[in-house]
């Protein structure tokens, strides 16, 4: 038996690279031994990735793209197909959890100064996933064809709109007709479940192959690199396999008690992962009195409702908007601080990123409420605080008092 | 590599891991392989129906829709029922031995009532649907037509008992469907049970 | 800070509208008796729901043998709910009369309620269905505390009889007083809007329960799994100093 899967193993690595790939990717691939529970996000968005597209493919099944039975085909999966309501709870979670863990991966790399040299491609890299996933997630919420569904698409839609000299044209191009409607529907459906997802997995591997190229950052931000063994293997690495497997492992178990139990008790999480009123069908000529985003990006809407019109056009938010969701992007040359890691860096580093977490959270709650002058005072200072962190970034950084770092990596 | 490093034990929790993973991967996956099957819609699409035999011309057939397919329902004529004991040479399975039929419809009119024919309008061979010749000696079909079904497909044929013939294509006779009497002229195709539907 | 002023003012006009609406939304909600697992609750709720609801409502998602769900056999939904003769036990549940018809009585078509409890809430719907009152100003002579304007009379008038609406001048929303009786006490008229409430809430999402059952089994399960997982992963890890 053995023997004989020797034999196979051996038949295929003469035809393609299964040994090689599978040691240098996962059982010679050396890891900093001092990853710490934030390194679990990053399997997890994988784990999320493989979810998201299986439940989605059976979820493909059963949809129907068309305006008159959308709603309707999304009831049917609920009811009438065996195990649908599971299969759209697990696909449903896992979008609003996507972005939990993905948020969680993005914090772990700025906390640790990940997107440093030589880091700055993968980093870029990982955005252009973040941004990938926020289209996706944008298109697929329509799909259900509710009424935040159509409203949600048509507010997002009409920002476009508002770029000058070509925004009534762009808003119409995305849409294909002159509001939201059947064809708008079909073709979110297109590029929801086939031309994004590809996309996506074609970048995660790009981010993967950049990873292992570099090779992990860790929570002490120095390069393991530095103290190599006489067979060139870092000292402070550790395979990934067997390793990092179990410890995912753990992650991965502990995450799907979080899963399931919002799959099985809360699918809705209040209103929140499923809003109440993405159950009424959509209705073009009735806006509900409430309009707010999915949870996940509502910070960058809470900023859109921050910055004023000027001469009549939203376009200053939007452009606002805009900036702050590509901010992150020129992050690794912002930063000019002698030390990656928060662990090594001076407080005034801290206070800025702490108060970046709390514009952030702030913002996120404020886009979700209706707007009052006083949320949009609130959320204007949250915006100043927001992009603060990143104007200012290269001043702070350099002047901060940084502790010096360790030569090795602190372990237990 | 440690000194003290107890293989029994790792190896033991290695082997439950992967049994439970194993057992979490089955349970993960059955839901998505159980939502292959007839959804509620499909089963009430698919609901035994009710059809009034009463309508139907001596000679004649009607055909229902039941789970998306087509079942003939034929009135036979006396003329009809003495010509299917005169072929028999001439069919694959003349006795119906081959359990195409629910048990009180095998009998050699494969029918609970000799005048009515209840059956799948769908052909054994690769599943089109024959044609009703019911008349005598065509020039199309040749002399020795009795009448019955011919398959426009692959030309198999089939008597008015829904047998084959020998030397065609389709391999067995056209399935009879389970169905009842709920009086003498209406019909229940899809559920045989006794006592009341 | 000049500008931060501008832009708050600016920003004031831009949110007035919004606030006037928050605020007039405010109704206060009884909390409604939702209990899933009382069978005997949901069936009389469905009797309620298709012989009151459906005249005009549809529930385009649901199936009247899903009641099986809630302890109804065929039988029973065929002589209880009183199926009409061409309405088969695996069909969903459609208005007798068709939406035109009805959008030309009401002006509006009655919306479909397969998930209208997860769009409104339980509370909601309890309250609401509880809160018409005689009001000669709108054309159907009703209307609702909960649901202003309603284009929907109220269909169950001879259960619950005819309340008025006590006005309070200055004093907010009024009280309701019931002046004439129906052939319900408020009592029991109170007891079958929440069985027909709690109808409403399974015909949301029939497989709640089910969902509810099957979740503690996955995450003892998951649980289980983790202690597993860990142990390991302490095992393994004992080699890394």
């Amino acid at each position: 038996m053995m023997n004989l899967l020797t034999k196979l193993v051996g038949w295929i690595d003469e035809r393609f690279p299964l040994v090689s790939m599978w040691k240098e990717h996962v059982s010679e691939y050396y890891a900093p031994k001092n990853f710490n529970f934030w390194y679990f996000f990053g399997s997890l968005a994988m784990l999320l990735l493989v979810i998201q597209i299986v439940s989605g493919i059976f979820l493909t099944m059963n949809y129907k793209p068309d305006a008159l039975f959308a709603f309707n085909s999304v009831e049917y999966i609920m009811r009438d197909v065996q195990w649908g309501w599971l299969l759209r709870y697990i696909h449903s979670t896992g979008a609003s959890m996507f972005f939990v863990v993905i948020y969680l991966h993005m914090f772990r790399g700025i906390m640790y100064g990940s997107y440093r040299k030589p880091r700055e491609l993968l980093w870029i890299i990982g955005m252009i996933i973040y941004l990938a996933l926020m289209g996706e997630a944008f298109m697929g919420y329509l799909l259900p064809w509710g009424q935040m569904s159509f409203w949600g698409a048509q507010v997002i839609v009409n920002l476009f709109s508002s770029v000058p000299f070509i925004g009534h044209d762009l808003a119409i191009l995305i849409r294909g007709d002159f509001v939201v409607s059947d064809i708008t529907l079909n073709r979110f459906f297109a590029l929801h479940v086939v031309a994004i997802p590809l996309i996506l997995v074609l970048i995660v591997i790009a981010h993967l192959v950049a990873l292992h190229e570099v090779g992990s950052n860790n929570p002490d931000g120095i390069e393991i690199k530095k103290h190599k063994d006489a067979n060139g293997k870092p000292l402070d690495g550790i395979p990934f396999h067997p390793y990092y497997t179990v410890k995912d492992g753990v992650g991965v178990m502990g995450f799907l008690i979080v899963f399931c139990a919002i799959v099985f008790f809360a699918p809705d999480m209040g209103g929140y992962f499923l809003e109440y009123n993405n159950f009424v069908p959509a209705n073009p000529m009735k806006t509900p009195e409430h309009i707010a985003p999915v949870w996940y990006f509502t910070p960058y809407y809470a900023i859109l409702r921050a910055v004023p019109p000027l001469f009549g056009s939203q376009f200053p938010g939007v452009v606002a908007m805009g900036i702050a969701t590509v901010a992150f992007f020129f992050l690794p040359w912002l930063d000019r601080g002698k030390v990656k890691s928060i662990r090594y860096r001076g407080p005034l580093y801290k206070a800025f990123l702490a108060s970046f977490v709390v514009s952030f959270v702030g913002l996120g709650w404020l886009g979700l409420m209706p707007s009052t002058p006083t949320y949009t005072v609130f959320s204007q200072i949250l915006a100043v605080v927001y992009f603060a962190f990143f104007l200012l970034m290269p001043w702070y950084t350099k002047i901060d008092k940084c502790k010096p770092e360790p030569d090795r990596v602190t372990f237990k | 590599m440690s000194e003290n490093v107890d293989n029994n034990k790792r190896r033991l929790l290695i082997a439950a891991s992967a049994a439970a993973g194993g057992v979490a991967a089955a349970g993960a996956g059955a839901p998505f392989v159980l939502s292959l099957m007839p959804s509620e819609r499909a089963k009430a699409a698919g609901a035994p129906i009710e059809v009034d035999v009463s309508g139907i011309e001596p000679g004649a057939m009607m055909s229902v829709e039941w789970q998306g397919k087509p079942v003939w329902i034929v009135h036979r004529t006396q003329e009809m029922l003495d010509i299917l004991t005169k072929h028999d040479a001439e069919l694959a399975d003349p006795t119906s031995e081959v359990p195409q039929q629910p048990e009180y419809c095998n009998n050699p009119t494969r029918s609970i009532k000799p005048e009515f024919l209840v059956v799948l309008g769908v052909c054994t061979h690769l599943g089109c649907s024959p044609t009703f010749r019911p008349e005598v000696a065509p020039a199309d079909l040749g002399a020795n037509w009795a009448g019955g079904w011919f398959c426009p497909c692959h030309g198999s044929r089939f008597d008015l008992a829904a047998r084959v013939f020998k030397g065609v294509p389709a391999p067995t006779n056209l399935i009879i469907p389970p169905h009842k009497y709920l009086s003498d002229t209406r019909l229940m195709i899809g559920d045989d049970s006794k006592g009341k539907a | 800070m000049k500008i931060i002023k501008k832009l708050c003012a600016v920003a004031l006009l831009v949110a007035m509208p919004a606030v006037a609406i928050a605020s007039g939304a405010a109704v206060h909600l009884d909390a409604a008796p939702v209990n899933l697992q009382d069978t005997a609750s949901l069936q009389r709720g469905a009797k309620l729901f298709t012989s009151r609801c459906l005249a005009c409502h549809s529930a385009v998602s649901m199936r009247y043998n899903r009641l099986g769900d809630i302890g109804m056999s065929e039988e029973q939904i065929k002589v209880d709910l009183q199926l009409p003769e061409d309405v088969k036990v695996g069909s969903t549940m459609l208005a007798t009369m068709d939406a035109n018809s009805a959008k030309l009585a009401f002006g509006v078509t009655p919306p479909d309620l397969s998930v209208i409890s997860r769009s409104r809430s339980a509370d909601w719907l309890y309250s609401y269905l509880r809160g018409f009152h005689i009001d000669s100003t709108r054309p159907s002579g009703w209307n609702n505390t909960v649901f202003p304007g309603v284009a929907m009379p109220h269909v169950m008038a001879d259960l619950q009889g005819e309340q008025e609406l006590e006005s309070h001048e200055g004093h907010g929303a009024g009280k309701l007083v019931l002046k004439t009786p129906g052939s319900l006490t408020p009592v029991a008229y109170d007891a079958a809007v929440a069985d027909l409430t709690n109808f409403l809430v399974f015909m949301g999402e029939p497989a709640k329960m089910v969902r509810y059952q099957l979740g503690w089994i996955v995450l003892g399960f998951l649980s289980l799994m983790f202690l597993l997982v860990y142990a390991l992963k302490k095992e393994i890890w004992k080699d890394i100093h």
